[in-house]
């Protein structure tokens, strides 16, 4: 377990110091001078002077990139030129939509990709798998935010339902009953991803129902119900678990959309709406956590992964 | 020549849904070339007395809050669509298949750039795209180099991949025990069994360089307000939504049947590529 | 013990179908070990499939014939459907043993999963079976082993656990479809004396299904012939190389490598191996025997019965004077 891990982890470690050097850089080739890309145009001399010499802008590029590496170690993202804070708070205040619609969106996906893609697999080649896969591929070529526009037409213009906009903290008032702002982004997010878990799910069940250790399990007189779940769907989830790596940055990427279409405070709209106001920090800061976030994930999954599939250990 | 699209279009028979994809894919391709001549007005042309209105006679999909028409805006929207996807599919294979190849073939070339590629693709897709336009300034080939950047990097490891495969491939090193070169060994062995998983990816790059291209548009950061482009209109159409829902449907079903003929080619393509390269090309990134 | 009759296995519509496998019959008594021979494509694997019942429903089905064990007919049965009648008594085990095990269960939940089935002992009894199975076997550690996965297992042993797993299915039948053809030939003997020790001292009928001669004159009692999807000879191991009936049958002996003719050119049987369904008319052996005349072509060949219940399909087997 122990060398496994401590490899996966360093390897992660090494992409994210490259990483975090593209993102240093990411201030420096914004076009203009870096000091008034850090502080806005409307930053008074005396405001450069002290970022300069705070930033050690004097000094050579490799020395401030360090500086910038240190603060960053420290929590220091630097500040928001927009609201005048650091940018972390900043970050921090929109994480909880964020992550709770990432979180309920995964439910969806799981719920809803990994026993659709399992019943398309069992009535493989019939009409109703024709259809669910078909469904399938149409929901992963449908922009998101088209199908949230059209979700808040029907579910909160029409029907009144649910409310079409916003999300109030569920430790304000309201409670966890504000969750229901969640509902329709977290559908209109999870349609393209469940999707595709579906059809990684069917796809692997069936490559694995080819395999002569499923002959050998039919063999024994094993219930065909019994064969599929503890003997195809057990080796089919190995592809699974891999995808949900993938699976999470798409989430980010769409994430960043959806709550712009439903009016979400998260990290997504947050970006979309430094990168309008020319909040550079913010954006510097957004990018850098979800590469951390990513990294981190992928390396749970591989971890995970591992601890699924005994042949791992030797490779 | 002749031989060549007779195989490409033998995954299309007897698979009525490919072949429909396909269908849609060519009449999308003329819709952008003889936009002119098919739309009947003219896309840009403002009408405020015609402001909104449901389809109709005159106006089929109907017209948008500037009176516009938008069947006229959704066929010169192909043009868009077909520029950005040829373009990011271009770039995609320009820039990742050379990478791909020679890092296949020159390990230590290949530890460098593979390496590289991981950092990159440690971004998730749409905010790599952000911060590079965030520095190129928005725009139509800025949108295409942003996205184009997104998907060298799957292009890249994929043509890694079947490379090395290729490369142990018993006829491969056949080649090599008699003494052929590297040069030969790409023209003659890598190159020509490449072009057939590559056209899948092409076709699901293609696909999801529209869905990009789309989110771009309706954030504000793709393609100008004033060229008509799918994305666009979303996005400008967006506040309308429960007076006109007509306006979102068209450019949105534009997009949805754009990616969805090209994700129909892209599978039936794979289907018949060899079992061991399928699952290969399995990489799907948004 | 178990008997086959008149199976024909056939792909294709119910209309314009094409037998891959066309009138199989043979029988196998308490205790004796049948090799089934032939080249590859022959139909032999086909024909252990649709025996055991895991023909996949897509695929090649079985358009006649009946297979009988211990008096009851069990094609068209997969193997749970016969657990389920009270006729589980058919095991198999199979080629490669690489990948004939689960990859992520443990051998002991795969043999006990095996034993659940078929035997109904009590779930802690369970494991103390299978270590018993795996010691029969011969597989060293037995106890140890039931807590280690397929992949750290060499290929000798996993055919081993998969001979455990097959016993723990109480079988009076064993299907072996050539399962010693991916292995050493040291541990492809060790696996041989493996079968026919089970074989005497639990009374096991096995059907050995092997392309290699060797083999077969080293395990089975008697032998059936496949060719082009029919049986064409079966006779005892002795008779099958001392008194070979059927042209193919003799052909295919004179391949065999003999020190006699140490440094002559090896010999071959002229032309390729007939596909099943290619040659609609006559013996389907005809257009490679160097025997053959116009009635050969024309005529399906006769069942020639020689003596010692020696079968042939042949117009002329070798050793009868016309």
């Amino acid at each position: 377990m122990g060398s496994y891990a401590m490899h996966r982890t360093a390897a992660a470690v090494a992409t994210l110091a490259a990483a975090s050097v593209i993102i240093f850089f990411f201030i420096h080739a914004i076009p203009g001078d870096p000091l008034y890309v850090l502080l806005g145009d409307s930053a008074t001399p005396d405001q450069v002077d002290a970022l300069r010499t705070r930033l050690g802008l004097d000094q050579p590029i490799v020395f401030q990139y360090f500086q910038w590496l240190a603060n960053v170690a420290r929590g220091d993202l630097g500040t928001s030129i927009f609201f005048q804070a650091p940018v972390t708070r900043v970050i921090r205040d929109g994480a909880e939509t964020s992550i709770l619609l990432a979180s309920i969106t995964m439910i969806w996906i799981t719920l809803i990709g990994v026993p659709v893609g399992v019943i398309a697999a069992m009535r493989h080649g019939s009409w109703l798998d024709q259809c669910l896969s078909g469904v399938a591929m149409l929901l992963a070529s449908i922009p998101t935010f088209w199908v949230g526009l059209y979700l808040i037409l029907i579910f909160a213009a029409w029907l009144g339902w649910l409310p079409s906009s916003g999300y109030p903290s569920i430790f304000e008032q309201g409670g966890l009953t504000n969750l229901r702002y969640l509902l329709l982004p977290s559908l209109a997010l999870a349609a393209p991803n469940a999707a595709l878990i579906l059809r990684l799910t069917r796809a692997s069940m069936l490559d694995v129902a080819r395999e002569d250790y499923i002959r050998t399990a039919r063999a024994k007189g094993i219930r065909p119900m019994r064969v599929i779940l503890r003997h195809i769907l057990r080796n089919a989830l190995l592809a699974v678990v891999s995808a949900f790596g993938f699976t999470f940055a798409a989430l980010i990427s769409e994430a960043v959309v959806t709550e712009t279409v439903f009016a979400l405070p998260g990290i997504g709209q947050l970006v979309v709406q430094s990168i309008l106001r020319r909040d550079y920090p913010v954006i510097q800061g957004i990018i850098l956590v979800t590469v951390v976030l990513y990294l981190a994930v992928n390396l749970l999954v591989d971890l995970s992964y591992r601890l699924l599939d005994p042949r791992v250990e030797l490779s | 020549m002749i031989a060549a699209t007779r195989s490409f279009l033998v995954p299309f028979i007897r698979r009525p849904v490919a072949a429909a994809g396909l269908g849609i894919l060519v009449c999308m391709t003329a819709a952008a070339i003889l936009a002119p001549i098919l739309a009947p007005y003219d896309p840009s042309k403002i009408e405020p007395i015609s402001r909104l209105l449901p389809p109709n006679a005159a106006h089929w999909f109907g017209t948008d809050q500037f009176g516009r028409d938008i069947l006229s805006r959704v066929i010169y929207g192909a043009r868009l669509a077909l520029l950005i996807g040829v373009g990011v599919v271009s770039f995609a294979l320009i820039t990742g298949v050379p990478a791909g190849v020679l890092s296949a073939l020159y390990p230590r070339f290949g530890r460098v750039m593979m390496r590289l590629i991981d950092v990159l693709m440690s971004f998730p897709a749409l905010l790599l795209a952000l911060g590079l336009i965030v520095i190129l300034g928005r725009g139509v080939s800025n949108a295409i180099l942003a996205i184009g950047v997104v998907y060298l990097t799957t292009t890249s490891r994929i043509t890694y991949g079947l490379t090395l495969r290729l490369r142990t491939e018993t006829y491969v090193e056949a080649a090599n025990s008699m003494g052929a070169g590297a040069l030969w060994t790409i023209r003659k062995h890598v190159l020509p069994n490449l072009v057939s998983p590559l056209l899948v990816q092409a076709s699901f790059v293609f696909a999801f360089a529209q869905l990009s291209a789309a989110s771009l548009d309706f954030l504000g950061l793709g393609a100008p307000p004033e060229i008509p482009s799918w994305g666009n209109m979303l996005a400008e159409g967006r506040i309308f939504i429960t007076r006109a829902p007509w306006l979102l449907f068209f450019p949105g079903f534009a997009i949805a049947i754009t990616a969805f003929s090209l994700n129909l080619v892209g599978d039936a393509l794979r289907d018949r590529l060899d079992p061991r390269f399928r699952n290969m090309l399995n990489g799907n990134r948004r | 013990m178990l008997r086959v009759r008149d199976l024909s296995i056939s792909i294709g519509g119910q209309t314009g179908f094409t037998d891959i496998v066309s009138s199989v019959s043979f029988e196998i008594g308490k205790g004796e070990i049948l090799g089934l021979v032939g080249e590859s494509g022959c139909g032999k694997s086909m024909t252990s499939l649709a025996i055991m019942g895991l023909l996949d429903r897509a695929g090649p089905w079985v358009r006649t014939g009946r297979v009988e064990l211990a008096g009851f007919d069990v094609i068209h049965s997969e193997p749970y459907q016969r657990v389920e009648a009270g006729h589980g008594g058919i095991a198999m085990i199979f080629q490669e043993p690489m990948s004939s095990l689960n990859p992520v269960m443990k051998i002991g939940e795969q043999i006990e999963e095996a034993i659940a089935v078929h035997q109904r002992t009590p779930g802690a009894k369970r494991t103390l079976t299978a270590r018993e199975l795996l010691e029969m076997v011969r597989i060293p550690d037995a106890a140890m082993q039931l807590d280690a996965y397929p992949h750290q297992l060499s290929g000798g042993m996993r055919q081993r656990v998969m001979i455990a797993i097959a016993l723990a299915c109480q079988p009076q039948v064993l299907i072996a479809d050539e399962p010693t053809t991916a292995l050493d030939v040291t541990v492809q003997a060790q696996i041989l004396s493996l079968l026919r020790e089970l074989c005497d001292t639990l009374g096991l009928s096995i059907l050995f299904i092997t392309h290699d001669l060797g083999v077969v004159a080293q395990l089975v009692d008697r032998v059936a012939v496949m060719y082009a999807g029919r049986v064409v000879e079966t006779a005892t191991v002795e008779r099958i190389f001392s008194a070979p009936a059927h042209r193919y049958t003799e052909a295919l002996l004179s391949c065999l490598p003999d020190a006699a003719h140490r440094g002559q050119r090896l010999t071959t049987i002229p032309g390729q191996a007939a596909r099943p369904g290619q040659v609609r008319q006559g013996c389907t052996f005809a257009p490679r025997c160097r025997y053959a005349v116009d009635v050969c072509a024309s005529d399906a060949p006769p069942d020639a019965l020689l003596p010692g219940d020696h079968h042939a399909l042949c117009h002329f087997p070798r050793g009868v004077s016309p």
